[in-house]
């Protein structure tokens, strides 16, 4: 096993918003990032209108989620999740 | 005509006519950037002039242009490498068979959709000095290396800026495409979506247009008021540029000044000059409005009794409001401060292009409680709860509507707190008991 010599750049969670329909599938992978709106639209538990609004469309992923994230991805049935990194 | 006369705040309109030969006379040919060292010359003067965006946003001119230009040497410098390592699949392959280089040039796009209902400044200077425009629009267009060059305008400036293009051989293969007059079609990501889809409506990004915009080219959007101080600037100098207004806030804006005034009108006015200066200009019907919007829609009220405050990016940043799109509306004291609000308010929910959940949900929300609020309901709660769906729909939507949603509903809580205070114990101060 090697330690990888520098940190990763931080994993992102992208919303596009224009596709999600809200029904939720996502917060229930992952409880521990998302929270649902009262409209059902995922939102995310950290980053606040007040510190960054940009966090809330772009979700750093803590890295023990990156793999409940990648299904997340994979199984939003209208496509409009996405990794990226900063 | 000499540089020397072009020193006061009249500057964009100084040819008096839309025609060519009196642009021409007045502010002579259009620089050449043919040189090799010409656009890094033309980059670096702009980015002393400190011009910024008049589109609303107010980003550095030189930092956009700077961007798509980089953006387009990196992709042709790797376009090489990207047909034959990286992409090693084949649909890979079939994809950038379509990908020639003139694939990845630039696209500039001069923006003059006012999408504010009350700004007028870029329709007037399409219809005034559409040549302005156009020689801001080819310099970039030199500048960035740009193989596609287009002008977005509102309906009522199109024939204008057809006139002026058919005038000179130089611009004829400038593209027009008529905006639609709604809120949001103007933003940039709507603009790119409009050339390339046919629909104005924002579209979801996570690359910045400079560097994927229409058809994943690099992509300059300008506002069109931002075109024409650009081509002044290669002419005259950044130093001419800043010889007007205050070192924060260079050279002149275009404002548009309505609501209760005796003579509503579109000013050129100083960087840094007071909202006093501007609103006296313009006859207002009484000695201390209640209050001014400032920037538009997405703006933020100026109570009346701070109208000493400069149109610049700090003075107003305490009332959330900035110098934006150059929007000025007057609230008169006869008026009601959160009915007003409220009116707006219902416009920017209708408004949003209804893609995105917690738009189409929570602007109307907002607008309902803000409703409540201004038809004096007596529920203490309404305040903290329309400050908790502006925080809600903040930073969650494809473009910044809903943000600029928020910041206008919280900057009416704010300027009109006394008028919320006695609207919940069922009075106003301008329509009594
Ligand atoms: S699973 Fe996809 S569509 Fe469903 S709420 Fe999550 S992001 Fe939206
Ligand atoms: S945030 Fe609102 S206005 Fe912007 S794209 Fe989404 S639905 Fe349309």
């Amino acid at each position: 096993m090697t330690n990888s010599p520098q940190p990763e750049p931080a994993a992102l969670l992208h919303i596009d918003w224009t596709r999600c329909d809200g029904r939720g599938l996502c917060t229930e992978l992952l409880p521990e990032l998302l929270a649902r709106d009262e409209w059902g639209y995922p939102l995310a538990r950290t980053g606040s209108a007040a510190g960054s609004a940009a966090e809330r469309s772009d979700i750093a992923i803590p890295p023990a989620l990156r793999g409940a994230a990648a299904d997340a991805v994979a199984l939003c049935p209208r496509q409009a999740l996405k990794l990226t990194s900063r | 005509m000499t540089v020397a006369e072009l020193t006061g705040t009249a500057r964009l309109f100084r040819a008096g006519s839309p025609t060519f030969a009196a642009h021409h006379a007045v502010y002579g040919s259009l620089p050449s950037v043919t040189a090799p060292d010409a656009p890094d010359a033309l980059i670096d003067e702009l980015r002393r002039s400190g011009l910024e965006g008049r589109g609303g946003a107010g980003f550095p001119v030189w930092r956009k242009l700077a961007s798509v230009l980089a953006n387009s040497s990196v992709l042709a410098d790797s376009s090489g490498l990207a047909n034959s390592s990286v992409l090693a699949n084949s649909s890979a392959l079939a994809n950038s068979a379509g990908r020639g280089s003139s694939q990845r040039q630039p696209v500039v796009i001069g923006n003059g959709a006012d999408g504010e209902p009350l700004s007028h400044k870029d329709e007037t200077l399409l219809r005034q000095a559409p040549h302005l425009v156009l020689d801001g629009l080819l310099l970039c267009q030199a500048v960035v290396r740009a193989s596609d060059v287009s002008l977005y305008v509102g309906a009522a400036s199109a024939a204008a800026v057809r006139l002026a293009i058919a005038e000179r051989p130089d611009a004829l293969h400038v593209r027009v495409l008529i905006a639609p007059e709604d809120f949001v079609s103007g933003e940039a990501t709507a603009v790119a979506n409009a050339f390339e889809h046919g629909v104005s409506v924002p579209r979801d990004h996570i690359v910045h247009l400079s560097q994927s915009g229409v058809k994943k080219r690099p992509t300059l959007v300008q506002n069109v008021e931002t075109l024409a101080q650009l081509a002044l600037i290669a002419r005259f100098g950044a130093e001419w540029f800043r010889s007007v207004g205050t070192a924060s806030e260079p050279g002149t804006r275009l404002v548009t000044v309505s609501g209760d005034v005796g003579t509503p009108q579109l000013l050129e006015v100083a960087g840094g000059t007071s909202l006093r200066r501007i609103v006296d200009a313009c006859a207002p019907l009484d000695e201390m409005p209640r209050a001014v919007l400032v920037g538009g829609y997405h703006g933020g009220w100026v109570p009346g009794d701070r109208l000493d405050s400069a149109l610049s990016r700090e003075a107003l940043a305490p009332f959330g409001a900035a110098p934006g799109a150059g929007v000025i509306f007057v609230l008169g004291s006869g008026r009601c401060g959160l009915e007003s609000a409220g009116a707006i308010a219902d416009y920017l929910a209708s408004q949003s292009a209804r893609q995105c959940g917690p738009c189409i949900n929570g602007l109307p929300a907002m607008a309902s409680v803000l409703g409540s609020l201004a038809a004096r309901s007596r529920d203490p709660r309404l305040p903290g709860e329309l400050a908790r769906l502006a925080d809600l729909v903040t930073g969650r939507g494809s473009c910044s509507h809903p943000d600029g949603t928020a910041r206008f509903v919280l900057s009416s809580l704010r300027a009109f707190e006394t008028d919320v205070r006695a609207h919940l114990t069922g009075r106003c101060e301008v329509h009594g008991a």
